[in-house]
């Protein structure tokens, strides 16, 4: 890197990206994943030793990298031929000498061709686990900053648009929204300033996708910001952050100063007179800011309240400029959609869903973890052969998604094919993309009430049904799990939700009574096991 | 500056034309079309919170707050129907059950509009619990009583105190449920230096939250016209 | 003419925040990352350190203190010597966290939120460190402990506390 000069083309960039993957080539390369789970289990101390151990080994290099995904059975840690699970922390030598064939290795040795990754398709993921989170060289090698290039050098930005368009990329941070028709709302609204944003406050409990992305590959978020401000016309851009993920925020910041560095970012990228400037900004715990209103609020540095929309934030956002307000994980697909083709990706997924998804698959299951699969693939695949089934031997019960604007999906609806329609259809919803596996002990009044308690305290009080309505909610489900709710508690909860839902402000009233709607719908029974006169029929039925 | 277009659309029925950038709500008060609402001041921002002004639009499944939505052509616009009357009598049980509005003991008895709401909407009864909240009374200000008791939450003594007075000496603490209007830095009215003792908030609060100290119920009305009054005077400096 | 004020006292951490806020220009709009910066020299929000602040900004002392407690992430209080941050988010909820944070509940005589008396432990929850894998999981003294139970969290806070 210390050579490396500012990249003013294509041609430069791409030459540079030959170098570098010839000097991997001539390389060996043994990657230790470092993310949250692995570096919970050691492997950061195993990254060490493997450096000091592998010193004396020729053309040897250990790096340090985003997760792999198998969360479940870290440490991994992957060389040139195999990878190799549940590691310690001091197993450096152990694993040196398995890697050099002098011991024993079959039992740490995880093939490839497990469901668990023959099942999945990575796009997003494409570099996570592999290239060293905060170097520049390793994301050039793979690519990187190509797409946004040619995208400069050879395309003109409505071109930039009809490839996204064609592509059927819709929204990843939950609603859907076709994104190529949002850039070409924002690229048409007339303004003297344009801003691009990433909404990175991942606030679904349960969901970790965006926070891996920025952890494992934070320049391909980058890459899609700046391929999208070129395309809408916006040379200021902000990345909103999570404030509990500090790690994501440092690798981020620090991938801006390389690239501004190396002319990727800032003044005159390649040589074109296109302009970006990138800045951090920390959420700050709060749920409601994933809404797009709200979010604005909050990188004005106001209480995070949203504001009914219309005006979209496409025609009037941040400072009442147009503005562009995409996820991490949709802009982490952007770069690999112009280098492919819209085309190229159109032909992944679903008739109305297409491309992949990451899903944090977690809750009661073997493999839990972050996978990428793509759009259509059903429940049941996921679960049962990418994820290995249920974790102690337990009933599989409900899989979880859509955060607190989801809902729980049954045994019976196993084989629906995941994409935004379909979860819709059974009450439930993409979301950003947890999904959290229940078994048999989890009691789905319980579940609601979690969830309702959640959007209680996030609500931010601003309008009266979201403010009030989930607080009555959550009373009379706590009123029902403590078996005192009668038939009429329940009725007035049907009621309330269908009040909250229709005439809340914002996305996070409109949703919260999702949770309960749908487990009303799937288990009803639960509930009504748990009112008043069916204890009453209970007792008088025994003593006749 | 361009002329501003016209824009005809249907309200109830009705053929109505107003110019562009108006809300449904401005365009239905200027032709006598009654719509509740409880956080709209004329003269302030519109925020669109109490959710009392959704209508429905045809062709439209979302209900819009007409305070905050624009008129466009060929729109049209129910303002009244059964199912707008159901939520809008469940959204004023809930705001009745948050505080502790007894009507009998306040002082704004007979002249509330939160009061007034319950007759517009045809209500005899509260559909939800209440819920009680132990709330203050601070009586520490010379002229005023602010009753906590009686808010609604509807920020218009906020925006008044912000937008038309300039001092921002009120604002709103926390959030969801535990949201509070508080005085400078959440300390007793009495001592917050930034009060100008003009009194606009105590106009334009809806409900006996806000009221004058030394007066009777029967004398406690009060008067908002004044607001936007003042917006056009400051429109025309500025 | 208005004339930025001077801190309240010579503690060091002022000037630092002075910086801050220089580097932000005294944009009204930086408020939040101000106040971030301000938590992390501080440890909380102390009411001068915010009057500070609203004062350089030109900023209401009412909005400062609306944006302070409308985000969970700023507190108030001063925290214990030690902090134990319980995830309450789905997966950990699942797999039994609140009834670990019930556990440190009996344990210290203290509920979400508060401090023991002699300032020795701050036990507080955070919606999901999106550590979902680590299910149940708290970050104590900023060290992630996962997969936990009853008997391990209290282990664990016996191993930090009082040494």
């Amino acid at each position: 890197m210390s050579e490396m000069k500012t990249i003013h083309s294509l041609e430069e960039l791409e030459e540079l990206a030959e170098v570098l993957r010839e000097e991997q080539k001539s390389k060996s390369r043994i990657t230790v994943c470092t993310g949250v789970a692995c570096s919970s289990l050691g492997s950061e101390e195993l990254a060490k030793e493997l450096s000091e151990e592998s010193k004396n080994l020729e053309n040897c290099e250990v790096k340090k990298v985003g997760c792999k995904g198998l969360c479940a059975l870290g440490v991994l840690v992957e060389d040139d031929k195999n990878m190799y699970h549940s590691l310690k922390k001091d197993d450096a030598k152990n694993l040196l000498a398995m890697m050099e064939g002098t011991q024993e290795s079959s039992e740490y040795i995880l093939s490839k061709d497990i469901p668990f990754y023959s099942k999945q398709k990575k796009i997003v993921l494409e570099n996570a686990g592999y290239i060293d989170p905060d170097s520049l060289d390793d994301y050039i090698a793979a690519d990187g900053y190509k797409a946004l290039f040619s995208a400069i050098s050879d395309m003109e930005r409505s071109e930039v648009i009809d490839e996204i368009k064609k592509s059927g990329l819709r929204g990843r941070g939950g609603g859907g929204y076709p994104t190529g028709l949002k850039w070409s709302t924002v690229e048409k609204a007339i303004g003297d300033q344009k801003y691009v944003i990433c909404n990175a406050d991942e606030g679904d409990p349960g969901a970790f996708m965006d926070r891996s992305v920025m952890e494992a590959d934070p320049h391909r978020v980058i890459e899609g910001m700046a391929i999208a401000a070129y395309a809408v016309g916006a040379n200021k851009g902000y990345l909103y952050i999570r404030a509990e993920y500090p790690l994501a925020v440092k690798r981020i910041k620090l991938a801006i100063k390389r690239a501004e560095k190396f002319g990727l970012l800032g003044e005159n990228i390649c040589g074109s007179g296109f302009s970006l400037k990138l800045d951090v900004r920390l959420g700050a715990g709060a749920f409601v800011c994933g809404e797009e209103t709200a979010l604005l609020s909050s990188i004005e540095g106001k209480r995070g309240t949203p504001t009914p929309r219309p005006p979209y934030p496409a025609e009037s956002g941040l400072w009442g400029k147009p503005t562009l307000i995409n996820n991490v994980e949709t802009y982490a697909n952007i770069a690999p959609i112009i280098r492919n083709g819209g085309d190229w990706y159109a032909k992944i997924g679903t008739e109305s869903s297409k491309g992949t998804k990451v899903f944090a698959l977690t809750g009661q299951i073997k493999n839990s973890g972050m996978i990428e699969v793509p759009m259509g693939i059903t429940l049941e695949q996921i679960i049962f052969e990418i994820g290995g089934g249920m974790a102690l031997g337990r009933e599989f019960k409900a899989v979880q998604t859509g955060g607190p604007s989801g809902g729980c999906i049954p045994r019976d609806h196993l084989n629906l094919e995941v994409d935004y329609e379909n979860l819709k259809s059974v009450g439930s919803m993409m979301g950003s993309g947890g999904m959290i596996v229940m078994d048999e002990s989890s009691k789905m009044v319980e579940v609601a009430k979690f969830f309702m308690e959640f959007c209680m305290s996030e609500s931010c009080g601003k309008c009266v049904p979201c403010r009030v309505g989930t607080v009555q909610m959550y009373e009379i489900l706590k009123k029902i799990s403590k078996k005192d709710g009668t038939r009429k508690d329940l009725a007035l909860l049907e009621e309330l939700c269908d009040v909250v839902r229709n005439t809340s402000l914002c996305g996070l009233g409109q949703s919260a009574p999702n949770p309960v709607v749908s487990t009303l719908r799937f288990f009803k029974e639960e509930y009504e096991n748990l009112l008043v006169e069916s204890r009453c029929h209970i007792s008088i039925s025994k003593e006749a | 500056m361009a002329t501003k277009q016209v824009k005809t659309l249907k309200i109830d029925g009705m053929d109505i034309s107003s110019i562009q950038g108006s809300s449904i709500l401005e365009v239905a008060r200027e032709h006598d079309i009654y719509i509740p609402t409880l956080c709209f001041v004329e003269g302030l921002c519109a925020v669109g919170s109490c959710r009392l002004c959704l209508v429905e639009i045809e062709g439209s499944g979302k209900l819009l707050p007409a305070c905050t939505t624009q008129i466009y052509e060929g729109m049209s616009v129910i303002t009244n129907s059964e199912k707008l009357l159901k939520y809008r009598q469940m959204i004023l049980s809930l705001m009745f059950a948050e505080r502790n509005h007894t009507c009998a003991v306040c002082v704004s008895n007979g002249h509330c509009d939160l009061q007034a709401m319950l007759q517009i909407l045809h209500m005899d009864h509260i559909k939800v619990p209440y819920m009680f909240p132990r709330l203050k009374v601070d009586a520490t200000h010379d002229r005023f009583v602010m009753d906590h008791n009686r808010c609604i939450l509807c920020s218009a003594c906020v925006r008044v105190c912000d937008e038309i007075e300039g001092a921002h000496t009120k604002d709103i603490e926390g959030r969801g449920i535990k949201s509070n209007i508080i005085t400078d830095f959440a300390q007793n009215w009495g001592d917050a230096s930034s009060c100008t003792t003009c009194g606009k908030c105590v106009q334009v609060c809806p409900t006996g939250a806000l009221s004058e100290k030394g007066k009777a119920v029967s004398e406690q009305l009060k008067r908002r016209s004044f607001v936007s009054y003042l917006k056009s005077m400051r429109e025309d400096v500025l | 003419m208005y004339v930025r004020p001077k801190p309240p006292s010579d503690d060091k951490r002022f000037k630092q925040l002075m910086r801050e806020m220089k580097r932000h220009g005294y944009a009204r709009n930086s408020l939040i990352e101000v106040l971030h910066s301000a938590q992390e020299a501080f440890g909380y929000l102390e009411d001068e350190v915010m009057k500070f602040v609203a004062l350089s900004l030109q900023l209401p002392l009412s909005k400062v203190y609306g944006v302070a407690t409308f985000y969970s992430f700023f507190t108030l209080k001063p925290q214990g010597k030690h902090t134990c941050v319980v995830c309450t988010g789905t997966a950990c909820y699942i797999k039994g966290a609140d009834r670990i944070m019930e556990s440190i509940e009996n344990e210290y005589g203290i509920k979400d939120g508060d401090t023991t008396e002699d300032d020795e432990l701050s036990l507080l929850s955070a919606r999901c460190f999106g550590s979902c894998n680590l299910a149940p999981m708290a970050i104590i003294d900023g060290e992630v402990a996962g997969y936990l139970d009853e008997d391990k969290t209290l282990k664990w806070l016996k191993g930090v506390l009082y040494v």
